[in-house]
């Protein structure tokens, strides 16, 4: 028996305290968490160590034995019925897509690139639309990379670029980098100095010693310049006219990067959204490649979901690319801008679309959305969302990390393994994927089979 | 003359945790449907707290309501709300070839919506 797990009965009933569980809400994947688990009830009571995000995860969490696990169109079927229909709609479909997976386990995100593959599709993730661009900066840059843990030990310059983890990601200023004693910062914060750069000041503002307001749009120029100093490079005053940012301060900043034990640059969604884009996210790993010459200097992207890294790593290792990979020739190709699945989307090209545990009909551009409302859509998702309610197929599944067992990987690329707080009736995703990959290949084999029978039979005739 | 702004939408606490109770809520609908903007600019433009406003450009439209923040908060010029249904409604298809639609940092006309919602 799992000795961090422990039931008690109690006065008010059945009580389950589950020690070390990890909350899978956002990239920071504390695995820390204590939970306790009403059992009669069937919810999470307490959630210690949680950040306001986190308690709403586990609190918020309703446990629904009475939600059917399948709708075709709208109405219940059995789990059987509804993967049979999923299994045809994407047989049958000449440009099927497979999106999501960022809220799942790497085991439902191995299945659903497993499939993708059979079936000749394309295959992307939400980091397509979250930090797919700084991907497409590390292939032509690189990555000074490192652990939170190393953050947290080692890290006496912290600067957030273009985010907001006060309201994003809580526990990242607590758990890994602001506040935390470590070997080589026993005081925590006093050994830390640290920069926001936003171009709003943001509830993160008053964690930092140096706030940077940047013009909107003007990053690029910020990172750029920051470089030149760096490199000890003269710069017109006039900077400030772009940036926003007077010589001197950036001056001072530089000096202070050139100067430190270790330096961090983690970055936000502040620069992948913006104008520049992959360029943004490029210009700051160019300056902490640069500065690796005079200190050790780290940069890391903030992830949001919970398992997006995940899927990231798990794409990367089955089809030597990290999203937006097409399959239909057979083998895999990537390319960002059309195989990335806005561009799908509001350009048509897609007749099929297998969605899991993400809700683009909420948050893609609208003419994504609208061609999403036009062709079949399978989804899977541990809630009723804008994507389930259009979806032809919708498979309800049991929540990762609450009621389902797996791997995910935290925002540096570690991976975590996750302890269940209660039994789920409803299926995981890693059920519902690998029952539908088991009759896909059956459909397909068959479809061969019959191919072959009329290939012999044409012969024959001849 | 139509009064244009920079929007940034992006995560908010009150997003974050009512989205757990259900993205098709009232209460997560209302959350990303509130646009802040800086008290100046609404003064100047004649908006009270909960206003309505329409905010518009090439893609599309959607109806917020409107917020005051410091002016040491957010600057004159620019628009702040959560991510969701409405910051969708305005934000163009076209990636330029990385997959990414520019989410922040794009410009909206703004209209006053008088008379019932």
């Amino acid at each position: 028996m799992d000795d961090k797990v422990k039931t008690a009965e109690t006065s008010s009933g059945h009580v389950k305290v589950v020690e070390n569980a990890t909350c899978t809400f956002c990239g920071c994947v504390c695995d820390d968490m204590v939970l306790t688990v009403d059992l009669d009830q069937k919810k999470i009571t307490k959630a210690k160590n949680a950040c306001v995000l986190g308690r709403a995860w586990f609190a918020e969490h309703v446990h629904e034995d009475n939600v059917p696990p399948a709708l075709l169109d709208g109405q219940p079927v059995s789990v059987e019925a509804a993967i049979e229909e999923a299994a045809r709609i994407l047989v049958e479909a000449r440009f099927p897509i497979t999106y999501g997976l960022s809220d799942t386990t790497c085991e439902a995100q191995r299945e659903a690139v497993a499939i993708t593959d059979m079936i000749r599709g394309n295959l992307d993730t939400t980091t397509s639309v979250c930090h797919g661009p700084s991907g497409l900066a590390f292939q032509g840059i690189g990555e000074s990379t490192m652990t939170l843990g190393e953050v947290k030990n080692r890290a006496d310059l912290v600067i957030y670029w273009g985010g907001n983890p006060a309201e994003s990601h809580p526990r990242h200023f607590t758990r890994y980098a602001v506040t935390p004693k470590g070997m080589f910062t026993p005081n925590g914060k006093k050994d830390r100095y640290v920069v926001l750069v936003d171009v709003r000041r943001t509830p993160s503002a008053p964690v930092a010693d140096l706030f940077l307001q940047v013009k909107p749009g003007h990053d690029f120029e910020l990172a750029w310049a920051l470089r030149a100093l760096v490199r000890g490079r003269r710069l017109d005053p006039g900077i400030e006219e772009a940036t926003g940012i007077p010589l001197a301060t950036l001056t001072d900043l530089a000096a202070r990067m050139k100067s430190c034990r270790y330096g961090v640059l983690f970055f936000g969604m502040g620069l992948t959204m913006t104008r520049g884009r992959h360029f943004n996210s490029g210009a700051v790993l160019a300056l902490a490649t640069d500065l690796n010459e005079y200190t050790h200097f780290v940069a890391k992207p903030v992830r949001g979901h919970g398992n997006v890294t995940g899927a990231d790593n798990v794409v990367s290792w089955q089809t030597g690319f990290p999203f937006g990979v097409n399959f239909s020739r057979g083998f895999p190709r990537f390319n960002p801008g059309e195989f990335t699945t806005v561009d799908t989307l509001s350009r048509g090209d897609a007749d099929a679309a297998l969605i899991v545990a993400s809700d683009p009909a909420a948050n893609f551009p609208k003419a994504a959305i609208e061609h999403l409302g036009r062709i079949p859509v399978i989804s899977l998702d541990a809630k009723e969302t804008a994507t389930s309610r259009l979806a032809r197929v919708a498979f309800r599944t049991a929540t990762y990390g609450i009621s389902v067992a797996g791997t995910v990987y935290r925002m540096d690329d570690v991976p975590i393994t996750l302890r269940t707080a209660f039994e789920s009736k409803l299926p995981s995703d890693e059920d519902i994927l690998t029952a539908l990959r088991t009759r896909i290949k059956a459909l397909l084999l068959a479809r061969g089979q019959a191919a072959k029978s009329r290939s012999a039979a044409t012969r024959t005739a001849a | 003359m139509p009064e244009i702004m920079l929007l940034i939408a992006g995560r908010t606490s009150d997003q974050g945790t009512s989205l757990n109770r259900g993205k098709l809520k009232e209460e997560y609908l209302q959350v990303t449907s509130t646009v802040e903007m800086n008290e100046d600019d609404m003064a100047r433009l004649g908006l009270q707290a909960g206003d309505r406003i329409r905010l518009s450009n090439d893609t599309g439209e959607t109806t917020v309501t409107c917020q005051p923040r410091k002016r040491t908060d957010l600057p004159a010029g620019m628009l702040f709300m959560a991510y969701g249904p409405s910051s969708s409604q305005l934000m163009a298809s076209d990636t330029a070839g990385t997959g990414m639609p520019i989410s922040k940092n794009f410009t909206v006309q703004i209209e006053k919506i008088t008379g019932a919602a």
